[in-house]
């Protein structure tokens, strides 16, 4: 029996303005980590904000266990919440902070003390009990908020882009720990990010929202190899994917993907029936930077296609060469070996990897 | 030429440091000057309470700062004793506490309700009781006073006197005052109120709280400057208040200090003695409680007007 | 909330919602609908008690035309003096180390009752050199004492004798003493508030004006002063509603006597005094229209703010 089950809710603000979730179904198991991403405005936070009880359903049901909580208070949903801006109360201290909830629901003092206690310790923060928010760091602060949520020991955690208000380096090491919470905890979490990699490294599954629509469902890799739509492509995956917009040429065994004279992908023979109805359509063509390698310098086992193509730009990252390349109007990004000669101005042979290539319909904007 | 340029911007630079050094007292002369100015008309009255009866009339009371040998208690004796301000004093105890307590309380509940409920024509209601702010109270004072004396329960109160309700009763003045603070009240309240953060609210919510819990636990302890700031705010305006106490309360056993002094200087009008220390000691209190809270007043008004 | 019963907010408006509408609403209409009766409120009699007030019989009990034309003066003068002086005294102010001193040195009188301030004032405007501090440094600037509570005469005959013309002008000396008082004890208040804008105007951009080569006055006037003005309108907003509700200033000082009347102290007169409720409540009224177009304004400056929030 999934923990969390969505059905059929939309969530309108104003009559004129188109809803700010619809028609979002979603089944969430026991145990999963479970993250929302997208743009800003993408509904994911309303979508969150539905399940908590901080926004009424306009159509639809929520479900937690095999309860119907559509109509039912926050406080008896048997829920926590992690707030982007951690919500401490300023004038109570830590201990204070934590326990509240726990005061509200009139559980004994000795328990108390002992769930605070217990996790406090998971989170590293026993030497700040007596201290007010105030006399915290981000990260503290951060922590004294998951533990608010930790000692109520609900069914369900929700956590909305809990690491935007920390500092980069903060970031990832609080990621970590966020996931080995998960893991030593048990419960179901879910989560909201506007950024992809918090969603590709923490997630079992990822949903893909933008305007209100959930896009794609699934794992982190799945959505990486198999993106369902050309939002999906470009949102996961960072450098985003390249984009080109493609027409079918040749015909019979031969078919390519043509971008412009002389810049041709052939097509494979697995999706020659597939992509046949679609001579002289417009298609869109997509493939990652890591798929497209400096000619000179490619990985041997993988089918290449080679074009000529002009260094624009060129970015050290140490590891490896970001270079923005051009080939007459197009422009992409190609991932190089660090020991590429691409320099800016330079004409080199980049090799484009067959499989790594995904085709878009331009007008429904899905893969093929 | 960007040479040219700099050597006469420098030129300008000894005007600069000669006006540095004397610009600067025409500055401090002003600003002396108005504070002084400011605060001679209040040491007059201070020091003119301390002087003897003969003396006043007779000498400036600048003279007096020359020669302390005049100075005597013998006024404020005189007005605490035999003119009944000690009473007065207490009355205004009597009249402005209660008032201020009630319309903390009430206005603190309605601008909760204003600032984080959710219900139908908040916003028209809320205007309106931001617009009666500007109500004369004179106006509401006929029928008021028609209303008290049609309402008013007679008997007297133990310890601090006056009928139970309506005209010459305590209870009828709190009640007004109360009234008449409220739309101010909950203009500040409510602008304060609505600045804290929302996800506390959701977090309490979420934490199981009740409205109630909300107000209590969390709303009123982050409210403490806007609550302190509308105490000092009602205290000294139902304190000074002369108006009401003129109409409402009619018996002269019950006055509070201003209809005191008022009366004193219809009769007294030239009576200096007797009026400066009475309105010295009227000014204890205000000046007491400003000194002391300046900052939460200051704060106050900020809360409440220049926000945006 | 979700959840929440329909009635909770109802509740916790309740006793405001009674207290408000029995003290404030009813009243308010309940006074203007005696504005059409007569003195006991027994009789209609239309708009004969505005009619009294544009007619003005009875100058010697109630003069309604000073009363009107003081007000028209209290409103310009007062007003306009607070907030030009206490927006000087802003400026002043942040330039000096001791700010914080020299402002508490003049909002002190906002923290006196109004009775206090009148007796204060009547001390110093004694017409006795001997008494009176004012005309003591009259004396000493070999002038003659005025009776400056007292004087109708207009200021330019009073000081520089030179003759006025014979209309009714609330210009009276007088009356500027009045309005001098309302200075002292409000200016502070100006002040304080228009210290707070001030502050509010962030320093960069007098930085980058004065690099672009502007002078004090014309920071002053481009920038500073635009930047100022919402702050400036909320004063002269409290203001005005204030300088229309004066009441107690003018009673304690002089009754109303000596053509000093407001119509808040008429209205006390007529009401009262006179025990005319029916002219008592239409110049209430004629309050309540001065008023209105403050209210207006107050008003879409709220709705502006709610949008935001």
């Amino acid at each position: 029996m999934p923990t969390v089950r969505y059905e059929h809710v939309y969530k309108r603000f104003s009559d004129d303005a188109p809803p700010a979730v619809a028609d979002f179904n979603l089944e969430i198991s026991d145990k999963e980590f479970l993250v929302l991403v997208g743009p800003s405005g993408c509904g994911k936070s309303t979508a969150l904000r539905l399940l908590a009880g901080l926004e009424e359903l306009t159509e639809g049901d929520v479900y937690i266990g095999d309860h119907n909580v559509s109509n039912v208070q926050s406080r008896d949903r048997d829920i926590a919440m992690v707030f982007q801006s951690y919500a401490l109360y300023p004038h109570m201290n830590v201990f204070d902070n934590m326990a509240f909830g726990l005061t509200l629901r009139k559980i004994p003092k000795d328990e108390i003390k002992v769930r605070v206690n217990e996790a406090a310790a998971i989170l590293g923060i026993e030497g700040l009990l007596k201290r007010k928010p105030r006399a915290l760091s981000g990260g503290q602060r951060q922590r004294v908020a998951l533990g608010r949520a930790i000692v109520r020991k609900p069914a369900v955690f929700l956590l909305d882009e809990p690491l935007s208000n920390l500092d980069a380096k903060l970031r990832v090491q609080t990621r970590a720990e966020i996931i080995k919470l998960h893991q030593s905890l048990g419960t179901t979490f879910i989560y909201v990010t506007h950024d992809q990699t918090e969603a590709m490294t923490m997630a079992t599954r990822i949903v893909v929202m933008d305007v209100g629509v959930i896009q794609q469902v699934g794992a982190p890799q799945e959505l990486y190899e198999h993106p369902r739509n050309i939002f999906v492509a470009g949102f996961i995956g960072s450098p985003a994917m390249n984009f080109f917009d493609v027409v079918v040429e040749g015909d019979g065994d031969d078919l390519r993907l043509q971008a412009a004279e002389g810049f041709a992908l052939p097509v494979p023979q697995e999706k020659l029936a597939q992509l046949a109805p679609y001579r002289a359509r417009k298609l869109v063509m997509g493939i990652r930077p890591e798929s497209v390698h400096d000619g000179a310098f490619q990985p041997p086992d993988i089918r290449a296609s080679l074009v000529e193509a002009t260094v624009d730009v060129t970015e050290m990252m140490g590891n490896e060469v970001l270079a923005y390349m051009e080939v007459g109007e197009h422009k992409f990004l190609c991932r190089c070996d660090p020991r590429t000669a691409a320099r800016p101005g330079q004409q080199i042979r980049v090799a484009f990897d067959i499989d790594g290539v995904h085709v878009f319909d331009a007008d429904t904007k899905t893969a093929i | 030429m960007a040479a040219q340029r700099i050597s006469a911007q420098h030129r300008g630079r000894l005007s600069d440091t000669l006006r540095k050094t004397f610009g600067r007292i025409p500055l401090h002369f002003v600003i002396l000057a108005t504070c002084l100015a400011w605060s001679i008309p209040t040491i007059a009255l201070l020091v003119s309470s301390f002087r003897d009866p003969s003396a006043i009339a007779g000498s400036g009371w600048w003279n007096a700062l020359l020669d302390p040998t005049q100075w005597t208690l013998t006024n404020y004796d005189n007005v605490l004793n035999a003119r009944g301000m000690t009473d007065a004093f207490i009355n205004s105890l009597i009249i402005t506490i209660p008032s201020t307590l009630f319309v903390i309380l009430i206005g603190a509940f309605a601008a909760y309700a204003f600032a984080w409920m959710k219900f139908p024509f908040r916003n028209v209601i809320f205007l309106i009781v931001v617009a009666l702010l500007v109500v004369p109270v004179q106006m509401t004072l006929i029928p008021i006073l028609r209303l008290y004396t049609i309402v008013t329960i007679e008997g007297s109160i133990p310890i601090i006197g006056g009928n139970v309700f309506g005209v010459g009763s305590y209870s009828g003045l709190w009640i007004a005052h109360t009234a008449y603070g409220l739309p101010f009240a909950i203009f500040l309240l409510r602008n304060f109120f609505g600045g804290l953060p929302r996800e506390l609210f959701e977090s309490a919510h979420l934490d199981g709280a009740s409205d109630l819990t909300v107000f209590f636990k969390i709303v009123l302890p982050l409210s403490v400057p806007a609550i302190a700031a509308l105490a000092i705010f009602q205290f000294l305006w139902v304190w000074q208040d002369l108006l009401v106490a003129l109409v409402l309360l009619g018996d002269p056993d019950l006055a509070p200090m201003t209809l005191q002094i008022n009366s004193l200087v219809s009769s007294f009008g030239s009576n200096y003695q007797v009026l400066t220390a009475a309105a010295f000691l009227s000014m204890i209190v205000p000046l007491g409680i400003f000194f002391a809270l300046q900052r939460y007043f200051v704060e106050g008004i900020l809360a409440g007007s220049v926000k945006g | 909330m979700i959840g929440r019963a329909w009635w909770i907010p109802w509740l916790w408006l309740a006793p405001t919602l009674a207290l408000l509408g029995v003290f404030l609403v009813y009243p308010s209409v309940d006074t203007v609908r005696r504005s059409f009766l007569d003195e006991r409120s027994d009789n209609f009699v239309g708009l004969d008690n505005y009619q009294f007030i544009i007619d003005n019989p009875t100058p010697l009990s109630l003069d309604t035309h000073a009363a009107l034309l003081n007000n028209l003066l209290w409103l310009t003068m007062f007003t306009a003096v607070c907030v030009g002086l206490g927006l000087l005294m802003a400026i002043l102010t942040a330039r000096v180390r001791y700010e914080a001193a020299a402002k508490a040195a003049i909002f002190v009188p906002m923290a006196i009752s109004f009775v206090a301030v009148s007796v204060i004032w009547r001390f110093m405007y004694d017409i006795q050199t001997d008494v009176g501090t004012v005309n003591a440094v009259f004396a000493e600037l070999g002038k003659d004492p005025v009776a400056w509570l007292i004087s109708t005469e207009a200021p330019q005959k009073a000081f520089l004798d030179v003759p006025p013309n014979d209309t009714p002008s609330p210009f009276q000396v007088n009356n500027f003493a009045l309005i001098a008082v309302g200075v002292w004890n409000w200016t502070g208040f100006t002040l304080v508030i228009l210290s707070a804008g001030l502050k509010s105007i962030s320093k960069d951009l007098m930085e980058a004006a004065r690099v672009d080569g502007a002078g004090e006055w014309q920071i002053f006037r481009r920038i500073t002063l635009p930047l100022m003005l919402p702050t400036i309108i909320v004063v002269t907003t409290t203001l005005v509603i204030q300088t229309l509700k004066t009441f107690d200033l003018v009673w304690v000082m002089t009754g109303g006597a000596f053509k000093t009347d407001v119509v808040a102290t008429l209205f006390f007169k007529a009401a009262f005094i006179n025990r005319d409720f029916g002219v008592g409540a239409a110049l209430a009224v004629v309050l309540m229209a001065f008023v209105v177009p403050i209210m207006l304004i107050s008003i879409r400056r709220f709705q502006v703010q709610e949008e935001i929030r």
